[in-house]
């Protein structure tokens, strides 16, 4: 479109032509990182701090500037206590418990998941723990079949406790290697329905001791400000390991996800680029800062 | 009692006490304030740059009331010209025009389009029409399911459609059968898509030259981003679309892509979805928004008394 075109030309432009920082260049740089949903808070931090190492003359080539503002936020999206790469237990049936937001793609990113594991040799079971929204088994049925794995569900309405405990029982007996549980969306602020997903946790928790392994909140790469939200309020419900950024594949950049890792200090494991199985990466913090910055796309 | 950018707009005016009128000088840096509340609730760059300046115009030279504090007068301009762009003309689904009535719509992937074809035929039913919900989504897993559980839950039938027919042909065979058994209003739901999806926006196109169409809703999610702009502006371009819908409004999000919405297409916000339930859909109120895009809840109700 118009708008992204022409962002990511004046940002090629913007450095190029230029031999130093003024105010311009700065005002321009602001556009950008908030258009990119960076949020004025962080915007503004990084380019203040900018000015003042410009003010200091410990700055004064514009690629340079971009250079650290680059760094800075790679900083930011690293600043973690988890490890990057999942983190499988020593024995039992490695447990994923998917959480979100109404329709940021969680299912749609398990069915993307399952194949990852699939082609790594491992035995996968998906559990239909969303029993809420209407054809959600259905729709998990349907990436259960596209990965030829078995999908556990009951009846629309059951408890979802139920379904997950009664899964980990299954997965323990058959020794699967994975197991990823679907979970209903649902509005961060909506008290009753986090205390259920906290006990979806708890039950598995007992069943099998540490499970789930892990906790990944899906996040909408098109969402605003309101993703810290999300993310500290399912952080502080269910204890977040990882995030997956999706719909990266549009014109969105996803910026809020550098202040919600830097503040929770929480990885980004995936990010979604289509609605196709094999549409899902590895998260590239590089790719992720160019994109933001409208230097490279991503590799589709 | 007062929050934040009231707070910080009382700030900026402490030293104006017993002058008259509001300089430009102080309507500068109370602005800075607005624009930082703007951001923060997620309303597009350019946009609050428009509106900054417009607003800006109005409050220059304004005589500062006895009633209210200069920082409350900032907030009424700035509340009231929120208001004024959102809100516009208040119609609903025009049913009295050609018939029958045939709705489409249309957004992003998972903005609530399904859900709400479904709390939009409850309310139509309601108002004793005869509505035919219309699955045209042969590409999400179980879209035509989903849309299916909504239309037993509301007793309303719901054409069969298949996923091996083209969403063009499933909505004029659903003309069809409306026609012969009666039905007045099609709610044709069709697929998410990006609006960078050139072949996907042209399949909507398809449809709109195969059938007369009522009304275009765009349905987007009211936590989105700076991008809302972007998507709302081309779906707009595409489809001249008719109207907007803003879900999940229940939630925390302050909402400020309803104002770049609104700014971008022109187009009336006619209903706001406020929960997952089939009655969560409510007509849409401009002054709620501005507040709550301003961060600030009853405050305003105070000021709009004085
Ligand atoms: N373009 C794009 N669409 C995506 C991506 N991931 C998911 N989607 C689409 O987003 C929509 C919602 O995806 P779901 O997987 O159903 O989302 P969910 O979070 O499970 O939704 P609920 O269970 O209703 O809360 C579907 O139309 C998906 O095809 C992505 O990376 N890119
Ligand atoms: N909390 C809340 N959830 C909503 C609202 N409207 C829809 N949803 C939920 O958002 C998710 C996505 O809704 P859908 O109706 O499937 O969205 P869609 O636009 O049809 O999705 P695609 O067909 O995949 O593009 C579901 O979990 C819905 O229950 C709302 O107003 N509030
Ligand atoms: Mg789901
Ligand atoms: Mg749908």
């Amino acid at each position: 479109s118009k708008t992204k075109e022409s962002l990511v030309h004046r940002m090629d432009t913007l450095f190029l032509g230029r031999k130093e920082i003024d105010a311009d260049l700065f005002d321009e740089l602001e556009e950008i990182l908030i258009t990119a949903d960076l949020g004025i808070n962080t915007t503004m931090e990084l380019l203040d701090d900018a000015r003042r190492n410009v003010k200091r003359n410990a700055l004064s080539d514009p690629q340079e500037l971009k250079i650290v503002l680059k760094e800075k936020l790679r900083s930011f999206l690293m600043e973690s206590d988890q490890p990057a790469e999942l983190v499988r237990p020593e024995s039992g049936p490695f447990v994923i418990m998917v959480v979100g937001v109404n329709g940021v793609g969680k299912t749609t990113t398990i069915g993307k998941i399952t194949k990852k594991f699939k082609q790594a040799g491992q035995s996968v079971l998906l559990v239909a723990a969303d029993t809420f929204r209407a054809a959600a088994v259905a729709q998990l049925k349907i990436w259960g079949e596209r990965n030829d794995v078995t999908v556990v569900h009951q009846q629309e309405g059951a408890d979802p406790s139920a379904v997950a405990f009664d899964a980990i029982d299954l997965a323990v007996a058959k020794e699967y290697d994975v197991v990823i549980v679907d979970t209903a969306g649902r509005l961060h602020t909506q008290v009753n329905l986090m205390e259920e997903l906290k006990k979806i946790k708890r039950v598995m928790g007992k069943r099998l001791e540490g499970a789930p392994h892990e906790i990944l909140l899906v996040l909408d790469a098109t969402t605003g400000q309101n993703a810290v939200s999300q993310a500290k309020l399912f952080n502080d419900a269910v204890g977040i390991t990882g995030l997956a950024l999706t719909k990266l594949d549009g014109t969105a950049k996803g910026g809020i996800v550098a202040c919600i890792c830097r503040e929770l200090s929480i990885p980004i494991r995936f990010i979604g680029i289509g609605e196709q199985i094999d549409d899902l990466r590895d998260f590239n913090p590089d790719d992720f800062i160019n994109a933001l910055f409208g230097d490279e796309t991503h590799n589709h | 009692m007062f929050d934040n950018l009231t707070d910080r707009l009382e700030g900026v005016f402490k030293k104006l006490r017993g002058t008259g009128k509001l300089t430009e000088e102080n309507i500068k840096e109370s602005m800075q304030e607005v624009r930082m509340a703007l951001l923060e609730a997620d309303v597009n760059f350019q946009v609050v740059k428009d509106f900054i300046a417009k607003v800006s115009e109005k409050a220059v030279g304004l005589e500062v009331t006895k009633t209210l504090s200069p920082g409350q007068q900032v907030i009424k301009i700035v509340h009231d010209e929120l208001v004024e762009l959102l809100g516009g003309t208040t119609e609903q689904i025009r049913l009295d025009g050609r018939q029958p009535v045939t709705i489409m719509m249309t957004g992003l992937q998972g903005s609530g389009k399904t859900t709400t074809s479904g709390k939009l035929a409850k309310i139509l039913k309601e108002k004793g029409r005869k509505p035919y919900l219309v699955p045209a989504d042969i590409y999400r897993p179980a879209a035509i399911d989903q849309l299916q559980v909504l239309g037993e839950r509301l007793d309303i039938p719901v054409h069969p459609s298949t996923t091996d027919m083209k969403p063009v042909e499933i909505c004029r065979q659903a003309m069809t059968v409306a026609g012969q058994k009666g039905y007045d209003t099609l709610i044709f739901d069709t697929a998410g898509r990006l609006h960078v999806d050139e072949a996907l926006m042209g399949e909507l196109k398809e449809i709109q030259s195969a059938i007369q169409l009522s009304e275009i809703l765009f349905v987007a999610d009211s936590m989105t981003g700076q991008d809302a702009v972007t998507v709302a502006e081309k779906f707009n371009q595409d489809l001249e679309i008719s109207g907007v819908v803003l879900t999940k409004m229940e939630g925390d999000a302050r909402g400020g892509a309803a104002l770049s919405i609104k700014s971008v297409t022109g187009k009336p916000i006619k209903f706001v979805g406020i929960g997952e339930a089939l009655d969560a859909l409510e007509v849409f109120h401009p002054d709620r928004i501005a507040s709550r895009i301003l961060g600030m809840g009853d405050v305003l109700t105070l000021i709009e008394k004085a």
